[in-house]
């Protein structure tokens, strides 16, 4: 069954709704040990790095889904800060460790000497890359963004990315085999934003 | 490139939604629900809903219409009115808003606008700020009283210093007037600080989105047109476009 995790540190409604409305079988989790029979895991979160990355090492959380998603092979979808907790740390309020599924870190989003606006918030439009996951997806439609910070990938690393633009490339979607991390939130972006959710659960 | 929104705003006096003429003059609009299902199905960029009288009668915004409306929203949805706790904040996440906009309570404690954006996240913190116009020059507007020793940009900066995510400028004296926006409020505010600037008030037409969207804001909020005329936010967006401003 479809998991979605609750880190307890954000609205997860919207999350829930959209998987409601595509009519998909799934239970709220609080718990690690709640993951068992899992064939599907959500991460969604909303706010600080900082505090989502806590709440993942102090309710053993983050044990359970490097069982799940290494050991187990469960495909993974992190949304927002749950995506950039899938990197290996983050540098908002100090260095904070993540998951480390991903070969990246999370750095602020460069303003260009206060000459861009942070938070990153509103409509943008993604070149999807032809990646699967955006099947049935126009390239460059825009999804919805609210982030102040941003994954950071190495140049040699071999990812799937998809970015968007703002003051320079940004990552709004990153993936590793069953890995998928979403730097926007599908649950706010109307219809392109269910089918990229009807894809991660009927395709990835 | 990131979008310019075009960002209904939905006022209620609790249960109704409302169009009001310079904050007083009312006229009334039926359920928020049916008003939010026309603008989920319009695919609107954002959706602003704010309880005015929230404040004057000691309550905050209602949970169950926040909840009612949510479920027919799949786009942000932004809720305001008489929010003064965690508790408050907490609940409306709970039924689906995903911003919490914060008015008369920022300018009675402050301190509150960084507690709350300490717990959820600046992102989800919007400082939503009265404006009146007089004799060119702009004052902070707080429950039917102009605030004359309160400096509007000084308001703002420190607004922006204690962790707010976005600002909501409600221009008073242009509200509900259709008259235009204030270019010289939306430039003042949209250069003053580095955070999502939202404008709303005036705003007649398309044309007059375009005037402020000429500007470094990042949203423009409208009300009255939506009602009243036969433009929809979508022609404003296309207008925007038109006038090589980015909009969806």
């Amino acid at each position: 069954m479809l998991k979605i995790v609750d880190l307890e540190v954000g609205n997860i409604g919207s999350v829930i709704k959209v998987i409601k409305h595509l009519g998909v079988d799934f239970e709220l989790i609080t718990q690690p040990e709640q993951l068992i029979g899992a064939s599907k895991i959500i991460l969604p979160g909303v706010g600080s790095f900082t505090a989502a990355a806590k709440k993942i090492h102090e309710s053993g959380f983050i044990q359970a889904l490097n069982e799940y998603v290494i050991t187990k092979k469960v495909p993974i979808l992190g949304i927002c800060v749950g995506m950039q907790l899938l990197a290996k740390a983050g540098e908002e309020g100090g260095q904070s460790k993540g998951l480390g599924f991903i070969n990246a870190t999370v750095k602020r989003i460069n303003s260009f000497d206060g000459s861009l606006i942070i938070p990153h918030m509103g409509w943008n439009d993604i070149d999807t890359n032809e990646l699967p996951i955006f099947n049935n997806i126009d390239n460059r439609s825009c999804f919805y963004f609210v982030h102040s910070y941003a994954m950071n990938i190495a140049e040699h690393e071999k990812l799937n990315v998809a970015y968007t633009n703002y003051g320079e490339n940004v990552v709004a979607y990153v993936n590793s085999e069953h890995i998928h991390g979403a730097q926007f939130h599908p649950e706010k972006s109307q219809q392109v934003g269910i089918q990229f959710l009807r894809n991660f659960i009927e395709l990835c | 490139m990131l979008r310019k929104r075009v960002i209904p705003i939905v006022l209620l006096d609790g249960f109704s939604v409302l169009k009001t003429i310079n904050f007083s003059s009312r006229r009334n609009l039926g359920s928020p629900i049916t008003v939010a299902r026309t603008y989920n199905t319009r695919n609107v960029d954002e959706l602003v809903l704010l309880d005015i009288d929230a404040t004057k009668q000691k309550r905050s915004i209602d949970k169950f219409t926040i909840a009612e409306v949510a479920r027919e929203c799949f786009m942000p949805l932004t809720v305001g009115g008489g929010i003064r706790s965690i508790k408050d904040i907490q609940g409306l996440l709970a039924k689906g808003a995903d911003k919490i906009s914060i008015n008369s309570y920022a300018l009675e404690n402050p301190a509150f606008i960084k507690e709350a954006s300490g717990v959820f996240g600046a992102q989800c913190i919007v400082v939503s700020i009265d404006v009146v116009e007089i004799e060119d020059g702009f004052y902070v507007y707080n429950q039917g009283e102009i605030n004359k020793s309160l400096k509007l940009t000084d308001w703002i900066k420190k607004v922006e210093h204690l962790g707010a995510g976005e600002l909501l400028i409600n221009n008073v004296t242009r509200d509900g007037s259709m008259q235009g926006g204030s270019i010289k409020l939306a430039e003042l505010v949209s250069n003053c600080v580095s955070i999502p600037v939202i404008y709303v008030g005036g705003i007649s037409n398309p044309d007059d989105a375009v005037s402020i969207g000429k500007t470094n804001v990042s949203g423009i909020g409208i009300a009255s047109i939506f009602h009243f005329t036969d433009f929809t936010p979508k022609d404003c967006s296309a207008q925007l476009k038109l006038s090589n401003i980015p909009a969806r």
